[in-house]
């Protein structure tokens, strides 16, 4: 899978690592929804750092579409409920 | 975000009779989304210069506050003393502030600054694709190339554009703040507690003048043989002259 994080670049992420995303990711969708600022934040970073930590960043001469895009960390609360919710941004 | 881009974009495309122009067309628009990058990070860059040129000046504010203190308490003026630290710590706040809006704008000039790489390179990538495509397709066998070198760098370009904007409304954010500062200074609302003569100031100098004072009379006195003893009978003989009239 591609994945961007924006402002950040694009990264491959193997399946395993996807699987792992996805649980963030759903986790941020039940934080959102439950109202937690707070503790959205902390997972956002979160989710960030695994993708950039465990991923392998695409060169930058590389010029590919993503299979998915992640909002960068400074994503306000209310723009984050409309990105996280339903199934958040990995597909479950 | 990045769909109104894409269909904005996908909608001239369309409009153009030879596929081929819209190689040319997007290009076009990718310099132009580096101009927009490298004029970005100009104005991140300016206005933390600005940020930090306040606090340069506060701070300056803060240790002349921190010797008023001091010379209040030598003078034994506890309550100026108390004043001017309560003024030197208010202007700390103000400090601390800067220097988090300052960290948040070296993140945001280090992200553009990326940003822009990663985009100059896949222009520059782009830019060879696009010569080579037209070189070698006629208009009717480009079309297929042409949609994917276009679709896969309109992502990074939709991304760039918004890491812009979010980068330019926290400038705006920080510009207004720091006109904000600018003219309460200018206003003097907090000139009376930094620059120029404040009441502390006034205050001290007032003790200053006094003691002054106090040492030259005393010089005076004893230059005119009149010492502390002399001065001190005469002022008897005056007061006794004063009861001889009552």
């Amino acid at each position: 899978m591609i994945i961007r994080i924006m402002g950040d670049g694009q990264y491959q992420a193997s399946e395993a690592l996807c699987d792992e995303l996805n649980e963030i990711d759903n986790r941020i969708v039940g934080m959102v929804e439950e109202g937690k600022a707070e503790e959205f934040r902390k997972e956002l970073a979160k989710l960030i750092s695994e993708i950039k930590e465990k991923a392998e960043a695409i060169d930058a001469k590389e010029i590919v579409e993503s299979n998915i895009i992640v909002p960068p960390e400074d994503l306000s609360f209310e723009e984050a409920k409309a990105v996280f919710r339903g199934s958040g941004i990995f597909a479950d | 975000m990045e769909t109104v881009i894409k269909s904005k974009m996908n909608k001239v495309l369309n409009r153009m009779e030879d596929p081929r122009e819209t190689l040319d067309y997007s290009y076009e628009k990718q310099l132009e989304l580096l101009q927009n990058v490298k004029r970005g990070v100009a104005e991140v860059t300016t206005s933390k210069k600005r940020l930090q040129l306040q606090r340069a000046k506060l701070m300056q504010n803060i240790d002349k506050l921190g010797g008023q203190a001091k010379d209040a308490i030598a003078a034994n003026r506890e309550d100026l003393a108390r004043l001017a630290l309560e003024r030197k710590a208010a202007l700390v706040q103000q400090v601390e502030g800067i220097d988090r809006e300052v960290a948040e704008l070296e993140k945001q000039e280090e992200k553009l600054i990326a940003a822009e790489k990663r985009l100059s390179t896949k222009v520059e990538i782009f830019r060879t694709r696009k010569e080579s495509i037209k070189a070698q397709y006629s208009a009717a066998e480009a079309q297929v190339k042409i949609n994917e070198s276009v679709t896969g760098i309109s992502e990074e370009m939709a991304d760039v554009g918004l890491a812009l904007e979010r980068a330019e409304n926290k400038t705006e954010g920080m510009k207004a703040r720091a006109e904000a500062i600018d003219e309460l200074m200018e206003a003097g609302t907090l000139q009376d507690l930094t620059g120029g003569k404040d009441e502390i100031d006034r205050e001290l100098s007032k003790i200053s003048v006094q003691s002054n004072v106090e040492s030259e009379l005393a010089r005076l006195k004893t230059e005119a043989g009149k010492g502390p003893e002399k001065a001190k009978s005469g002022e008897e003989g005056k007061s006794a002259e004063e009861k001889k009239e009552v």
